[in-house]
């Protein structure tokens, strides 16, 4: 009975996320003309899929404390890299979707090593390297095109048994594979305690270069499995920038919404998950209520806005003005 | 029995000829020290002793100069608390090492989780937690609870279970009592009795006397980075014991003070100024011409109290009036202006009161800016000649004006510090242990200025660490405790042996004996 | 290495007594100006040519003018992505104004720079009272402005073609040969400079962005420093918008998105430190020449856009690892 309440305090983020998304997805159903319909849930599956993906590699880094502004590139760079590997027998399959995975985690660690032993800035840092991302990207595709292994990509993206879409028990597998390990082990635990505080943190002992570096290579390594998805859906290779930086951008929005502290040390991924696809809800929800699809990106903007100024109510509890500039 | 006892086992553990220095200041010279299992062993000393650094030193988080350490008559050396925890000794840190958004058994075992396939067993690390919780006489703390939810005090037995869960042979408690209700002090004394007679060898550390005298079994007196006298509990008295902390000869030469106070109405007041739970029923009057100190030991609100005539705090209670006109002051903007003409010295010159990489001629007219320009534009020549008078006025010594103030002496950057809002010319000038960390040299001037300035009128709230600064330099002086005002000393009332009595609450201890 | 070093610094030594108080960084940055020129004029000898000089200052006199409103919030510590839409509004914005007869003719520029402000002011609203970290609030308000003009043009380019006075602001003569942008950017460099060096309103960004505690316990209002910041770098954004619509004769969609990184870039290349508190103005025009030469050396050569990416990236990086690096942490 207790024990209950304080599992429900651990996870008030994720949990907020997750009301979150149930409220949008039950008004759109709702609302929906189909109704909840295999293929109703299949195309928002779908859909959520990636950006859920680009989120958890977002919430892991903003764990730390960090923030990773590469990550939308890190997807189209390891999509256009899928374009070109992920073919022919199942064994060069195979081969093709470790090196996917490898360049995605490779894309990480760059990240990590420039942040944590260059000491430099985050948001610079991965500035920069994203934009490297993105020019190798346009180096290997130049214009849309490639193909992928179509037996693995119809498999992933098709359903299980007839009706639960196949991308969901990835996502599934994915959370069980390499979040709730990393949430488990010391290392995970690490990057929380460097995220909430680093001083705390350094006088208990705590490895916190080691989770620093190993939540940015982890989140290249989502990021890689988000463009190896992506690459399933369209079956090409596309070094779009728009697409890149806009799965940055929301990828920050889907943490905030999904219960992850900007400022680290709170939150969890599959928070990021929930608050993927409720952000993926709010552009088909204005769908179903049928406005004018001009409309979206301003509405779209507007959450977003709203959901980054929640934060800000905590202020209004701090007592010495001080406290605005640590 | 303690006296056969203390001559015929050998220490536990034995500290001989250690020496620290921060930069030139010497924080520890060739101290010793030697604890027993089985005992409480009180550490004494004022603020700046060296207790802390010796603690550190035995931690493993910092590492001495010279000297070396044995435990059980083998020589150690620790790089790192970790290391130090290993070897069995054990530390309760003043400031906290908690980690708030972790919880509870999370943090007991934070740096040496049992682990089952790689990960952490959360079952094990549970059990843990209940045990060292239980040890600690805080079986009320759920292990699941974050941190950041429990009260201070609460978070307090967290860090003992915390020390504990590494079972260690020598525990240190540095002021880890500081925080707690007087109910949660019995608990704690209580687990010290248990463990002492498990044969821990514990390490007391507080400036609470009548504490010492209930639990220590032995006493080192520490004075100037020496420890100068030991003694078994309760063989001194609570008045030669604050002769011992002391000492020492009066070494600052301090400007004579002026005989009588011309009556005039106070510039600055303030009644039942409160805020949070830290700062309650404060009422104090200061006159132009004046200097008041604010004694007592470090952190019982002295800080807040002069952010909070500053205008740097939120939801304070009670008034403040400037030249008996009540006044609400919201920023420090509001503070140094006009009317109220307010000024702090803060604490931190690194962080709050200085832009280190700034040069000292920015930095010298930074708090000035809007005297020194019209519509915004500075008045190059107006900030040329104010910079020349403070410069030459405070003596402050730097190879250029153009340099970062960072590069200067500590002595010279307060003197910076304090001439930038000098510049204002300020009627009531706020002081934040503004002599710590500098030369006895730039001391001495400072206490100069200080009477100068009095002299002119301005109106002084003078908060120091160092208790014979606020004899020598004081008119009247408040002691607080627990973020009240508990007494009051004026003229010669003010005496190094009056002010430590009372910071203790030692009188207040004897009163409430008698 | 140690050499070069060597050499700079007794270089320095004998400069006049000016020039010794400038930051290396603004030497270095100008002297890879001059290689780039030098290995230019290498390749073809149109690089030393004043004509060519004069195309690239025009072509940089856009990012000038974006790259003097992000040093101003980069000082602070603080950083604004909203450029991207903020400048294509400030475009879009002027283009469709001047459509409204004589009185929208006039009031076009004004009007397209105003647009800017507004969302500068909420950039800094958002940073300065609702402490939300920068990066946060310009991405979101990036979102909501390029909703704004989605909405506005129903997602195609606007027929609205630049008026008149944006094309001559952009490209016309006011002395014979020397292109009005270039003026227009002196002259704001020249008031950049004014507001950095000479008034209390520079000097406080200065200490905001050196300790912003400092600055408010010397009794600084600094949150309305740091939305004057904003509002002055969204202003700055737009107005490079309605200079560069007025280039192209019209506005167009995603015409901003090229100016984002070069911008940072420009600023953290002229040694403004990333943390904020220190760098010269000096130095950001020296970062956006020489980021605007180096992207025509890159065209000139026939890089393709895939190579620029990388290249910038790589200076960015490789700049950042020689000035702009943090303490170390433990």
């Amino acid at each position: 009975m207790s024990e209950w309440r304080y599992w429900l305090n651990e996870q008030r983020g994720t949990l907020m996320g997750l009301a979150i998304f149930l409220l949008m997805f039950s008004v759109y159903i709702a609302n929906h003309p189909a109704g909840l319909t295999v293929n109703v849930v299949e195309t928002a599956a779908n859909k959520g899929v990636l950006l859920a993906f680009i989120a958890m590699a977002q919430a892991l880094v903003v764990i730390t404390a960090g923030i990773d502004l590469s990550v939308g590139m890190i997807f189209v760079l390891t999509n256009c890299i899928a374009s070109w590997i992920v073919v022919g027998t199942p064994m060069q399959t195979a081969l093709g979707v470790a090196g996917v995975l490898l360049a995605g985690a490779a894309c990480g660690a760059i990240n990590g090593l420039l942040v944590i032993y260059g000491r430099l800035q985050p948001i610079v840092v991965t500035i920069a390297t994203g934009a490297i991302y993105f020019g190798v990207a346009l180096l290997l595709r130049p214009f849309p095109g490639g193909s992928v292994n179509e037996d693995l990509a119809d498999a992933l993206t098709g359903r299980l048994f007839g009706t639960i879409p196949t991308s969901l028990v990835a996502l599934l597998v994915v959370v069980l594979l390499v979040w709730l390990p990393f949430r488990g082990s010391e290392i995970g635990r690490a990057a929380y305690a460097a995220g909430s505080s680093e001083t705390a943190a350094f006088m208990s002992g705590v490895p916190i270069r080691r989770a620093r570096f190993a939540a940015y290579t982890l989140a290249g390594l989502l990021a890689g499995i988000g463009g190896l998805f992506l690459t399933f859906f369209t079956y090409t290779g596309e070094a779009a920038f728009a697409s890149g930086s806009g799965y940055t951008l929301w990828s920050i929005a889907a943490v905030v919404l999904g219960g992850v502290s900007l400022y680290g040390g709170r939150g969890s991924a599959v928070g990021a998950i929930f608050g993927a696809f409720a952000a993926r809800t709010t552009g088909d929800m204005l769908f179903v209520f049928d406005v004018d699809p001009l409309w979206q990106p301003l509405l779209q903007g507007m959450v977003l806005l709203v959901a980054v100024s929640i934060g800000a109510i905590g202020l209004l509890r701090v007592r010495s003005r001080l406290d605005w500039f640590q | 029995m303690t006296a056969t006892q203390s001559q015929g086992g050998t220490p536990l553990f034995r500290m001989e000829g250690i020496c620290k220095r921060y930069g030139g200041v010497r924080a520890l010279e060739d101290a010793s020290l030697a604890v027993e299992g089985g005992r409480i062993h009180a550490i004494l000393g004022e603020n700046g002793a060296g207790k802390s650094t010796l603690i550190k030193i035995m931690a493993g988080a910092v590492v001495p100069d010279e000297g070396r350490m044995l435990l059980e008559d083998r020589q150690v050396a620790f790089r790192s608390p970790a290391q130090a925890a290993r070897a069995g000794i054990a530390c309760v840190f003043q400031e906290l090492s908690l980690i708030p958004d972790l919880s509870v058994a999370d943090n007991i075992s934070i740096s040496n989780p049992p682990r089952r396939f790689g990960l952490i067993d959360r079952t094990a690390q549970r059990r843990l937690a209940e045990e060292a919780l239980a040890r600690a006489g805080a079986e009320d703390i759920h292990p699941r609870t974050l941190v950041r939810d429990l009260p201070l005090s609460r978070r307090q037995m967290v860090e003992i279970a915390k020390a504990l869960a590494w079972k260690p042979r020598i525990l240190i408690l540095d002021e880890a009592t500081s925080a707690l209700t007087a109910g949660d002090v019995a608990k704690v004394f209580a687990v010290l009795r248990r463990l002492r007679a498990e044969g821990l060898a514990l390490l007391y550390i507080s400036h609470r006397m009548h504490e010492i005298t209930e639990i220590a079994d032995e006493c080192t007196v520490f004075r100037n980075g020496r420890n100068v006298a030991s003694y078994a509990a309760g063989t001194r008295s609570g008045s030669e014991v604050v002769e011992m902390m002391i000492g020492r000869e009066v070494s600052g030469v301090f400007p004579p003070k002026p005989q009588r106070h011309r009556e005039s109405p106070p510039v600055l007041a303030c009644d039942r100024f409160g805020w949070s739970d830290r700062l309650h029923d404060i009422t104090l009057k200061v006159r132009p011409g004046e200097i008041v100190g604010l004694g007592g030991l470090d952190g019982q609100g002295q800080r807040e109290l002069l952010l909070g005539l500053f205008g740097v705090l939120r939801g304070t209670t009670g008034n403040v009036s400037i030249d008996g006109v009540a006044t609400s002051i919201a920023s420090p903007g509001t503070a140094r202006a006009g009317r109220i003409g307010m000024a702090l010295i803060p604490e931190d010159r690194k962080t709050e009161g200085l832009m280190q990489p700034m040069t000292v001629r920015e930095n010298l007219s930074f708090a000035a800016l809007d005297q020194l320009s019209a519509r915004g534009v500075i008045d190059r020549d107006k900030e040329e000649r104010a910079i020349d008078e403070l410069v030459r006025l405070l003596a402050i010594k730097a190879a250029s004006l153009d340099i970062p103030v960072g590069s200067l002496s500590g002595g010279n950057q307060q003197k910076v510090v304090i001439a930038k809002w000098l510049m204002r010319r300020p009627r009531i000038i706020l002081l934040n242990d503004p002599t710590r960390g500098i030369d006895v040299g730039t001391k001495q001037e400072m206490y100069q200025l200080l009477r100068r300035l009095a002299d002119a009128d301005a109106a002084i709230l003078f908060y120091s660490t160092d208790y014979d600064e606020l004899v020598g330099c004081c008119d009247r002086v408040l002691v607080l405790y627990d973020g009240r005002i508990v007494r009051e000393l004026e003229g010669a009332g003010i005496t190094e042996r009056a002010l430590v009595a009372s910071a203790l609450h030692v009188d207040a201890q004897a009163e409430a004996a008698a | 290495m140690t050499e070069a070093t060597e050499n700079k610094t007794s270089l320095r030594a004998r400069l006049p007594a000016p020039f010794r108080r400038i930051d290396p960084a603004v030497l270095i940055a100008f002297g890879c100006i001059l290689l780039l020129l030098f290995l230019g004029s290498l390749y073809s000898s149109n690089f030393l040519s004043l004509e060519y000089l004069l195309q690239q200052l025009k072509v940089a006199s856009f990012l000038g003018v974006i790259a003097a409103g992000m040093m101003l919030v980069i000082l602070l510590g603080q950083i604004d992505l909203s450029v991207p839409w903020v400048m294509t509004m400030g475009a879009m914005m002027a283009c469709a104004v001047a459509g409204f007869g004589t009185g929208g003719m006039i009031l076009a520029i004004p009007f397209g720079i105003f647009c800017g402000m507004v969302f500068g002011l909420l950039n800094g609203f958002g940073v300065a009272y609702m402490r939300i970290p920068s990066m946060i609030v310009t991405l979101a308000t990036n979102v909501v402005a390029q909703g704004l003009m989605v909405l506005y043009t129903g997602g195609f380019s606007p027929q609205d073609s630049a008026p008149e006075a944006m094309r001559w602001l952009a490209t016309g003569f006011i002395i014979p040969g020397v292109p009005n942008a270039i003026l227009v950017w002196a002259a704001i460099s020249a008031a950049m400079v004014f507001l950095l060096t000479r008034t209390t309103f520079g000097r406080s960004v200065y200490g905001i962005g050196n300790s912003e505690r400092a600055a408010y316990l010397s009794g600084i209002d600094t949150r309305r420093i740091v939305m004057i910041a904003f509002a002055v770098s969204g202003a700055l954004s737009a107005f490079g918008g309605v200079l560069l619509a007025g280039y192209a004769s019209k506005a167009a969609q995603a015409m901003g998105d090229a100016y984002l990184l070069p911008s940072i870039a420009a600023v953290v290349l002229g040694g403004t430190s990333i943390l904020g508190g220190r760098g010269s103005y000096l130095g950001t025009v020296a970062g956006v020449i020489l980021i605007t030469l180096l992207q025509s050396i890159l065209s000139v050569m026939q890089m393709p856009e895939a190579g620029r990416q990388i290249v910038y990236g790589i200076v960015i990086i490789v700049m950042l690892l020689l000035y702009g690096r943090g303490p170390a942490s433990p």
